[in-house]
């Protein structure tokens, strides 16, 4: 189903307001009644203003390698399991500064998607639902750029900074939420292009070919509006805005010493993007690291992606709970399945989706906690047996919505997550 | 199996001799100097010894992780064997020390034909994965590499740090010592040779193998490196194994190939191929004191090839039952041992 028609209606309108189950206007009426408060009113404002990041593994992390080790076992690999912050929680010897930071983290490890698929594991893990003939379900990032964003955020509801491909716009993750709340790609961590105004343009002419389009516009619009073309002039008015925080895609305005801590390498650089962003005001921020589709040297490769992966992510971690900003981050790491117990004859792992992990830290979330157990050589959840459906509602609750709600699109009510599932109880606040 | 004097060789009457069978895949094999016994590396964190004659079988038990590379010191010192060349001819049945290393980083010595073989010593050698290991010609020294980018230089009598060699940027992959005993040649995933002037610890040249490397900018991996390596008896000529022309690193779409070096002028002597195509490893390699060059590959199934240094193309190959892991030459010169996904060492005859 597509967006047809984005009217603002009190129908079509879910606004932050009608989901929050806490509301932020105590906080916002005692801090704007004082201007000398302002910096820290910013402050607090952005710390309540409740954001979401996603650590995407592409191609499908071993969980053996990571949050559930089975060391010693047949299919338990050459690695060994590390203890973590919190006692009696062990994980890979491949995350040894992610494992000091298990405190903040909570693990799931009954993960039962029954998709062993790339391209339908990424959209379960993106929407929480099975692709379906009829039916395009939103991605995450498109359902929190609506549910959480405001139309003053000049940067877009949803990034996605990839380490490749041309960046842009992709109008299909939104679904019926409609383009306005599509992915918008960073390709390799580069800000949008054109953030820079053309020197020969003054900044005189400039504003009057902004004013005149204005008019034009509106013009066109007493008669022909529709979700597309509302989409298209919010985005002139969102890229004037996006012009002047430019800055916050350049992570060259940072001191060489954070840039060290974050790592050199593309995953290292787009972390510490990511965290910028999320500073800046950005709702929902997704980092892709690619590649973990090891079907040949999978421990080598382990080796190599998680060894980059470890360190960046546990100094965003610090970053943003240094920052105070972490209480009101969700943090997810997540795959599109995980890899098969069985290690096959060229050192590799397949495709497995039948009892694999993810992580997930920060806003609503229960640190130090873990939910779902495997058997002894992980081949099949044991306890705590959830799907993709579970993981959506447990991020909507994390974020103070109540899951069970529904989108309306046309006076139709439309569930924001699966109705036959639930939130993840154990690893909630 | 008793070692021969004048062995009637000829690669193209290769034929299945024995079979040993372990529960777990294989990684690494090496037939100890006396040439009674098979040795393999497994994945259930045991080394297995056989007894070439009666099939008898003995776990060492005491690793942490994985086993592939095992090395052998004789406490006499006349014959040693590296864990990726020095094929010699040894007829000596004096006791002797296996060592072997696992990707925990830890390195075991061993009485090697002990009735119940319990560790000898332990050396906490390397950080992360000990890759490949060497013992010296007079059999004083023992070599190791890793993970940790380094190459380490042990006391085989008391297991005490002679030497830490450090040049590698990324994992080494394997190492050999020169019969010469002065010089130590290291190798890493990407393809890069160093020969080591042991007197002063430091590097004396570098050798390419680089085609045996490829990063993938489609998986952002590396893949490849110098899988095994072997040197002539007389030293002259260097062989390295793995693989070449990756297209899918991590679907292992690539092909094996041997690189082989004039060892004096440091250049590439022939790159060795196999004549029918496969896709896959080349997982082991041997010089064969009779010219030609041995090696074993895995994939999609595993190969057995014999070369001639002239010649780029495999002059025989053999289909093995799987995927093969490692190889070794059978100090007698008319059997190799080959080690097997299915967790079985293979030993093959030479002979007419």
């Amino acid at each position: 189903m597509w967006c047809s028609y984005a009217c603002g209606s009190s129908e079509h309108n879910i606004s932050r307001r009608g989901f929050f189950a806490t509301a932020l206007g105590g906080t916002l009426g005692a801090l704007a009644l004082d201007p000398l408060t302002r910096p820290a009113f910013t402050h607090e404002l952005n710390k309540q203003q409740k954001r979401v990041l996603m650590i995407w593994l592409h191609g499908g992390v071993s969980q053996l390698e990571t949050w559930d080790p089975k060391p010693g076992t047949k299919t338990g690999g050459p690695f060994q399991a590390i203890p973590t912050s919190v006692p009696g929680i062990h994980v890979c010897e491949l995350l040894p500064y992610t494992a000091q930071r298990m405190h903040h983290l909570a693990l799931v490890r009954g993960l039962n998607t029954a998709e062993d698929d790339h391209g339908k594991g990424y959209y379960l893990m993106h929407t929480g639902r099975r692709q379906e003939p009829a039916m395009k379900w939103p991605h995450l990032g498109s359902v929190c750029a609506k549910l959480l964003g405001s139309s003053d955020n000049p940067l877009p509801g949803y990034i996605l900074i990839t380490p490749r491909g041309n960046g842009g716009v992709n109008s299909e993750d939104a679904a019926f939420l409609g383009p306005r709340y599509a992915s918008v790609a960073l390709s390799d961590g580069h800000a949008p292009a054109n953030l820079d105004r053309p020197a020969a343009l003054t900044e005189a002419a400039d504003q009057q070919r902004h004013e005149f389009r204005i008019h034009a516009n509106q013009r066109f619009l007493r008669s022909r509006r529709t979700a597309q073309t509302e989409a298209y002039t919010h985005s002139y008015d969102q890229a004037a805005q996006l012009m002047r925080k430019r800055d916050l895609f350049d992570i060259s305005k940072e001191p060489p010493t954070v840039i060290d801590r974050y790592g050199r390498h593309d995953f290292g650089r787009h972390c510490l993007m990511a965290r910028r962003l999320l500073e800046g005001g950005a709702t929902f921020v997704k980092v892709m690291h690619t590649n973990y589709d090891t079907h040949h040297e999978n421990f080598d490769f382990h080796i190599e992606q998680l060894g980059e992966f470890d360190r960046p992510f546990a100094t965003l971690l610090d970053d943003l709970h240094d920052r105070g900003l972490l209480a009101s981050t969700l943090v997810l790491v997540l795959s599109e399945f995980g890899r098969t117990p069985n290690i096959n004859r060229n050192y590799g792992r397949d495709h497995w989706s039948r009892a694999w992990s993810i992580a997930l830290a920060g806003c609503g979330i229960r640190g130090g906690s873990v939910s779902g157990k495997t058997n002894a050589d992980g081949t099949a959840v044991t306890e705590g047996q959830v799907n993709g459906g579970h993981l959506f509602h447990t991020y909507l609750s994390a974020l103070g919505f109540n899951s069970k709600k529904n989108f309306y699109i046309e006076q139709r009510p439309i569930p924001i997550a699966d109705p036959k599932a639930a939130p993840i109880k154990e690893v909630l606040a | 199996m008793t070692p021969a004097p004048t062995p009637h060789i000829d690669p193209a009457k290769t034929h299945l001799l024995k079979e040993y069978k372990h529960d777990s895949p294989l990684l690494g094999c090496r037939f100890d100097p006396s040439g009674q016994f098979v040795f393999a590396g497994a994945q259930d964190n045991n080394v297995i010894r056989w007894h070439l004659d009666s099939g008898k079988k003995t776990l060492l038990t005491g690793h942490k992780s994985w086993v592939r590379a095992l090395a052998f010191a004789q406490r006499r010192g006349e014959e040693k064997k590296g864990k990726e060349g020095e094929k010699r001819t040894s007829q000596s049945s004096s006791p002797c020390l296996l060592f072997s290393a696992d990707y925990a980083g830890r390195i075991l010595a061993w009485p090697s034909s002990a009735e119940g073989p319990k560790p000898a010593h332990t050396l906490e050698a390397h950080h992360g994965w000990v890759r490949a290991l060497a013992v010296s010609p007079n059999g004083s020294r023992l070599a190791s590499c890793g993970n940790d980018h380094l190459v380490k230089l042990w006391s085989v009598p008391d297991g005490g740090l002679i030497h830490e060699l450090a040049g590698h940027a990324c994992h080494v992959y394997n190492v050999v010592f020169h019969p010469d005993g002065k010089h130590l040649i290291s190798a890493d995933l990407q393809g890069i040779v160093k020969v080591w002037d042991l007197a002063k610890g430091a590097i004396e040249r570098e050798l390419d193998a680089k085609i045996l490397y490829k990063y993938d900018p489609s998986f952002r991996a590396d893949i490849g490196g110098v899988r095994s390596m072997a040197l002539s008896a007389d030293g002259t000529l260097l062989a390295c194994a793995g693989i070449t022309n990756v297209s899918n690193a991590f679907a292992g779409v690539g092909n094996p190939l041997i690189v082989l070096f004039d060892y004096q002028s440091g250049k590439q002597k022939q790159l060795l191929r196999p004549k029918t195509p496969f896709q896959g490893t080349a997982w082991g390699v041997v010089l064969h004191p009779t010219g030609f060059i041995a090696g074993v590959g895995g994939g999609n199934g595993g190969m057995l090839w014999f070369w001639k240094a002239d010649n780029a193309q495999d002059f025989f190959s053999l289909k093995l039952p799987t995927n093969a892991r490692d190889l070794d030459l059978h100090p007698n010169g008319r059997h190799l041992a080959i080690a097997f996904f299915d967790g079985a060492v293979r030993i093959y005859s030479l002979e007419k």
